[in-house]
């Protein structure tokens, strides 16, 4: 028993301290004037980068073709060092 | 296996989506780093006088920094979805330089916004003055902090420092963290891009003030507000002069070809002129005979003591970098070229070696590449004129940008003046000047990048990897189905900005959160 009281008064000082931020974040939302406007800009927006422009258009080129980092590694050496073996001289070329 | 020429019309779209980008986040980034040391000014003078106007005043700015900032937030982000898509190679092979310290910045970003950010504008009357004011600062420097780590990618692919290519992995790996991050190129960048950030925010604060004066509308705020952003302008203009000049002295030093082009430096010269202003010859090839200029002021010597900090030093032209120069000991560009082939080649032979497991041959080609690695970039290009950025972009854009970066220190000087001396509301001519300078501000702070990006041209990595080799192979009509996305997008939220920000000018100080 001795041991538990302070426990329980550490355990609601840390409700009391989480309570106190979380009204401070609600007030703060509840109180905001132009910044609800700003928000929805901002929810909107990020929903066009991440569930449509990022999904949808820019997946990320070498996860999407290759598993391993050593086949993403190969691939990109092929893609920069391209015909060398072949001809020193020639323009740059690219395998398709 | 079909060899097909590289799809230059798809890499210059994705330039071109690249620097749309890139160019929109340039709007929001330096009014978030100077208008939160604007905010943080006025909000300590307030503290320090108990005015209450001085609390009003800083609430009113902080609204349009939080508008500003809403807009702009995760504009960046925009590019990192682009390095994966269109430009994999570089993002691959870049990975182990930029990976940390932009997972830094993204992480730093986050807690300062969700802890001082959320104070600043929610904590008025929740916690005591001085904490407030401390939450202000932490944005303040914490918002210009972030800045860093970008800063110091950008700085390293103009410089490149403190690494080693891996022909394993294919990317190159930093070797000397402190190398890269106090890359002097780095460093120069950083300063003088924050230090124009608090410009151009001062700026933004003098043209809306400018604006009340004119409507004869909240006077004294004005009047207190252009009093703070001249002072703070005057001494962070002064100081963009003094780092471009160091920016411009690192240029030299490491990238001649840039310089050469943002001056319009054809033939070398010892003694150099610097062209205070003129028109370029549009038909000017390097090589040939035609005259650069069609018009041109001068002032002699002063691009040798600017490059070098020696008025009688030789300054390299474009067609000394190109064909070199033997008596001044510079290298011509296919000199540069044929080492680059036989890195690039030995590079793919020592690959080849080691699918065949001969290490022993796999070790010479190894050698043959580290000797040949620092020109590796050049073995990319098809003729020795590719090494030239396109002249007369970076020119103009440097021009107008210097121009500009010296008004900048008289208005505000003469603006400072006029308001220590309590005259602003009797020189109305003034007025108007104050209200255009954001937007000549705004000039200044793109033609500032388009300097330090078409100008490191043709170059991704300088001398590493062109931009050419760095874009992912994929059809040009994919990127200008995103490019004019991004174009309605950027275009619908600037219009957004705009009116928020507008009307919150319109309605002044005293509402608003």
């Amino acid at each position: 028993m001795k041991n538990s009281t302070p426990n329980i008064h550490k355990k609601i000082e840390f409700i009391k301290i989480f309570y106190s931020i979380y009204t401070f974040y609600r007030d703060g939302f509840k109180g905001m004037v132009v910044g609800k406007k700003l928000w929805t800009i901002i929810l909107i927006k990020l929903f066009v980068m991440f569930a449509i422009l990022k999904l949808f258009f820019f997946p990320n080129y070498l996860n999407t073709k290759f598993q391993t980092d050593e086949e993403k590694g190969n691939y990109v050496l092929e893609q920069i060092t391209g015909n060398n073996l072949n001809n020193q001289n020639t323009s740059y070329k690219r395998e398709k | 296996m079909i060899m097909v020429e590289l799809d230059l019309t798809m890499v210059n779209w994705a330039r071109a989506q690249f620097a749309l980008t890139a160019m929109y986040h340039w709007l929001f980034v330096p009014l978030t780093l100077g208008l939160s040391f604007l905010c943080a000014f006025f909000e300590s003078i307030y503290v320090r006088t108990k005015d209450k106007q001085w609390k009003a005043l800083t609430k009113f700015w902080m609204t349009l920094f939080g508008i500003n900032f809403a807009i702009g937030v995760a504009t960046g982000i925009i590019l990192e979805f682009e390095f994966g898509t269109n430009w994999s190679n570089y993002a691959w092979i870049v990975g182990d330089i930029f990976g940390a310290p932009l997972a830094i910045e993204g992480i730093f970003a986050f807690f300062l916004e969700a802890t001082f950010f959320a104070v600043m504008f929610f904590g008025w009357e929740r916690v005591s003055t001085k904490f407030h004011l401390f939450s202000t600062w932490m944005v303040a420097i914490g918002s210009n902090l972030s800045a860093v780590w970008i800063l110091v990618a950008n700085g390293w692919m103009q410089n490149p420092v403190g690494m080693i290519f891996n022909p394993q992995t294919a990317r190159f790996e930093m070797n000397n963290f402190a190398e890269v991050v106090f890359n002097p190129v780095a460093v120069s960048k950083f300063i003088h891009t924050s230090s124009s950030g608090f410009l151009f925010a001062s700026l933004f604060v003098l043209s809306i003030s400018c604006w009340y004066l004119i409507k004869k509308r909240h006077i004294q705020m004005a009047k207190r507000s252009i009093v703070v952003a001249s002072v703070f302008g005057l001494l962070s203009s002064s100081f963009v002069v003094l780092t471009g000049d160091e920016s411009a002295f690192l240029v030299a030093q490491k990238q001649p070809m840039k310089l050469a082009a943002i001056e319009g430096l054809y033939k070398g010269q010892t003694k150099a002129p610097i062209v205070a202003a003129g028109i370029l010859n549009s038909d000017k090839k390097p090589g040939d005979n035609q005259e650069p200029f069609l018009v041109e002021i001068k002032i002699p010597y002063l691009l040798s003591f600017l490059a070098n900090r020696s008025f009688n030093s030789f300054v390299p032209g474009i067609d000394d970098l190109v064909y070199g120069n033997e008596a001044q000991k510079i290298e011509s560009t296919a000199s540069k070229m044929a080492k680059g082939k036989t890195a690039l080649k030995n590079l793919a032979l020592f690959k080849q070696a080691q699918k065949e497991n001969n290490d022993q041959k796999a070790q010479i080609f190894l050698a043959n590449f580290r000797k040949n690695q620092e020109f590796m970039g050049y073995g990319y290009l098809d003729s020795p004129e590719e090494a030239v950025p396109p002249v007369a972009i970076p020119y103009y854009a440097f021009h107008i940008m210097v121009a500009l970066g010296t008004l900048f220190p008289i208005i505000f000087a003469v603006f400072l003046f006029f308001a220590l001396k309590d005259l602003l509301t009797q020189k109305r001519w003034l007025l108007p000047i104050g209200l255009i300078s954001v937007f000549l501000g705004l000039m200044a702070q793109q033609s500032g990048w388009i300097v330090a990006e078409v100008g490191r041209q043709p170059w991704a990595i300088k001398g590493l990897l062109p931009v050419k080799m760095s874009a992912t192979n994929l059809f040009a009509g994919n990127i200008q189905i995103t490019f004019f996305m991004f174009l309605g997008l950027f275009t619908i939220l600037l219009m957004a900005e705009i009116s928020i920000m507008l009307k919150q000018i319109s309605i002044g100080p005293g509402e608003g959160r």
